[in-house]
């Protein structure tokens, strides 16, 4: 597995966002996780990222327990975020947003590869190259925002709601990316609102429920299960 | 594109785009000239119509440059905290309050350490300066976790501890303060060059350490510290993601700032000789955060431009009077009057960053109803 989550909770002070959760993603996997607002889906992410410590339970990268690991040495062992509202630096041009999400890395021609990659992954930045972060669209943004992710060559891609606020067109889009991403060799675990399309392009998914597990199984069979269809389908 | 929009983007393109655009030796030949005229500034009285207007009246004009120098030093270690890493500091004087009396510690015989020291100036320094960075530190290491508003006001707490601390404990002797803290060293045709009539080598001191502190903050600025401060100014929890090791940059902010900030209490207590904790007022914090405000934050040539401004202004209403009062006692109100006409005028401060334009744009989006 390369990535384990074992019993983990998580308080904001006294809130308490995760009840022991556990997930696992092996490799080569995409893996959805969904769930309603508030469920604690952007939490578990931040777990995995190392931006809020836990209270309880492990997490396991490649075999070792990162649980108490700084955040940005999970960057460096392959952990990396594209975060929910997307988190661009709105003064830096495009590509300097690229460049910070090389920030761990050092060889030149390999982040230039890397650069180039995105940019053919999502030719609208290769014309915005110059543009400030702040200013593009949410589209673009959100490009910008999975393709700086992708700069540090993860082995573990944390999307957090990729398809938040895009245009349908651009929704399939995004996922079809999300697919080839994937393809390439990079596992993925995405949260997403938009379940239906997050099942049926993902693997496995689980369903969370304030902070719990309920369920979980392939993308297919959560697709067709009634409860998730009743929940978060939203289709008669 | 809104009207204050363009206006910003034609104004920072203006003088500054057409600098970049430039060879290196024209860049290299205005940059000297400019280093000239500012050395030749305490001369600038004697320029023919044009110097009266601008030299102090009730204050002589080199003692003003001077203050205006230990200004812009603190205006500038100001703004690497609040500016380049986004650390709102309210506290900043304290630092300029260790250096100060670092030195004075080390140096004045009203000093305790005296009989084991009895160091001259230049040996106090390095010592001062490594404690205003410990300071820094001691600072910094508490308050990493808090952001805007609460660091804003443990900073404020900071410099008042650091105040009444000297106002109450014996060891720093309080309204008393130290007196006889020599002055830096040198000596020129037989006499001393840092005397106590002629303010004029203690400007040229200021000076070069002020363009020693803009080379230092510039390297850093253009290296992978001055990346890590932007990303985090910009959104912490985004660079984090990034693999910005968070917390040690924004140590290194507050212990740079500190740093400099010392720098100008070192210089602050060789030439003046005395201080006392009188001398180390929350006003001075406010006004120093004012000038980088004023001047345009996260970006050197502004903070310049501020910290000078916050120093000549009230110096240059010394002296002239309005009916039986001196405009100096206005000083405050005319102060406060001319920030909020710049701030209306050029709400990103006089030379703004562009960058933070945008950086202020991205959070008026955060606050705006969605
Ligand atoms: N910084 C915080 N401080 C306090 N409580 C928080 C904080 N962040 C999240 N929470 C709470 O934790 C719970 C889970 O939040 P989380 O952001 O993980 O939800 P989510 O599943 O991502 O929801 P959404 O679909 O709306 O993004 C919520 O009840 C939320 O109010
Ligand atoms: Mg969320």
């Amino acid at each position: 597995m390369l990535l384990e989550v074992e019993n983990v909770t998580l308080s904001y002070g006294r809130i308490q966002a995760l009840h022991g959760i556990s997930l696992t993603v092996a490799q080569g996997e995409v893996v959805a996780l969904i769930g309603a607002n508030g469920a604690g889906k952007s939490t578990t992410m931040r777990a995995i990222s190392g931006l809020r410590p836990l209270s309880q339970g492990t997490i396991r990268f490649d075999g070792e327990d990162i649980s108490k690991l700084r955040a940005d040495l999970r960057v460096v062992r392959g952990v990396s975020q594209s975060p929910e509202g997307r988190g661009i630096f709105p003064g830096m041009s495009v590509r300097d947003n690229l460049e910070m999400g090389a920030y761990t890395r050092r060889n030149r021609s390999e982040i230039d590869e890397d650069m180039d990659r995105a940019f053919t992954l999502f030719p609208r930045l290769r014309e915005r190259e110059k543009q400030a972060g702040g200013t593009l669209s949410g589209g673009e943004q959100q490009m910008l925002a999975v393709g700086r992710a992708l700069m540090s060559r993860p082995k573990l891609l944390l999307l957090d709601e990729p398809s938040m606020g895009l245009a349908p067109m651009l929704i399939q889009q995004i996922f079809d990316i999300i697919v080839e991403i994937n393809q390439q060799g990079t596992t993925v675990l995405l949260v997403e609102q938009n379940a239906q399309q997050a099942l049926s392009r993902a693997h496995r998914a689980y369903v969370l429920e304030t902070g719990r597990i309920v369920k979980e199984g392939t993308g297919a069979e959560l697709l067709h299960d009634p409860a998730v269809k009743d929940a978060y389908l939203g289709v008669a | 594109m809104s009207v204050s929009e363009k206006a910003t983007f034609r104004s920072s393109g203006g003088v500054r785009g057409w600098f970049g655009r430039q060879p290196v030796w024209v860049r290299g030949v205005v940059v000297a000239v400019a280093l000239v005229l500012a050395f030749l500034l305490p001369y600038a009285g004697d320029i023919p119509l044009l110097g009266p207007q601008i030299v102090t009246e009730g204050i002589d004009w080199p003692s003003a440059l001077f203050n205006m120098s230990y200004y812009v030093l603190l205006a500038l270690g100001l703004n690497v905290v609040v500016g380049y890493a986004g650390l709102l500091d309210l506290g900043y004087v304290g630092f300029f309050a260790v250096g100060a009396y670092g030195t004075a510690l080390l140096t004045s015989p009203d000093s305790v350490l005296y009989a084991d020291t009895g160091w001259k100036w230049l040996m106090a320094v390095p010592v001062a300066l490594a404690l205003t960075m410990v300071a820094g530190l001691i600072l910094g290491w508490p308050t990493l976790r808090l952001r805007g508003d609460y660091l804003a006001i443990v900073t404020l707490g900071f410099a008042e501890i650091i105040r009444i601390f000297a106002t109450s404990t014996t060891t720093l002797r309080g309204d008393r303060g130290f007196a006889s803290i020599p002055h830096p060293p040198g000596e020129w045709g037989g006499k001393p060059i840092f005397g106590v009539t002629d303010a004029v080598p203690y400007f040229w001191l200021g000076l070069v350490v002020i363009i020693l502190v803009i080379l230092g903050v510039r390297n850093l600025d253009r290296s992978r510290v001055g990346r890590s401060w932007l990303a985090i100014r910009e959104d912490e929890e985004a660079a984090e993601i990034m693999g910005v090791r968070t917390i040690k940059y924004k140590l290194w902010a507050f212990a740079i700032g500190a740093f400099i900030g010392g720098l100008g209490g070192v210089l602050f207590a060789g030439e003046q000789g005395f201080i006392n904790s009188q001398t180390f007022v929350l006003q001075f914090s406010i006004l120093v955060l004012a000038g980088v405000v004023m001047g345009g934050s996260g970006n050197m040539a502004g903070a310049i431009l501020g910290g000078a401004l916050i120093s000549y202004i009230p110096d240059r209403l010394r002296g002239i009077s309005l009916g039986d009062t001196d405009l100096y006692e206005y000083r405050f109100a005319l102060f406060g009057a001319v920030i909020i006409i710049i701030m209306v005028l050029r709400p990103q401060g006089l030379i703004p960053s562009r960058r933070r334009a945008m950086e202020l744009k991205d959070r008026e989006k955060e606050v705006a109803p969605q």
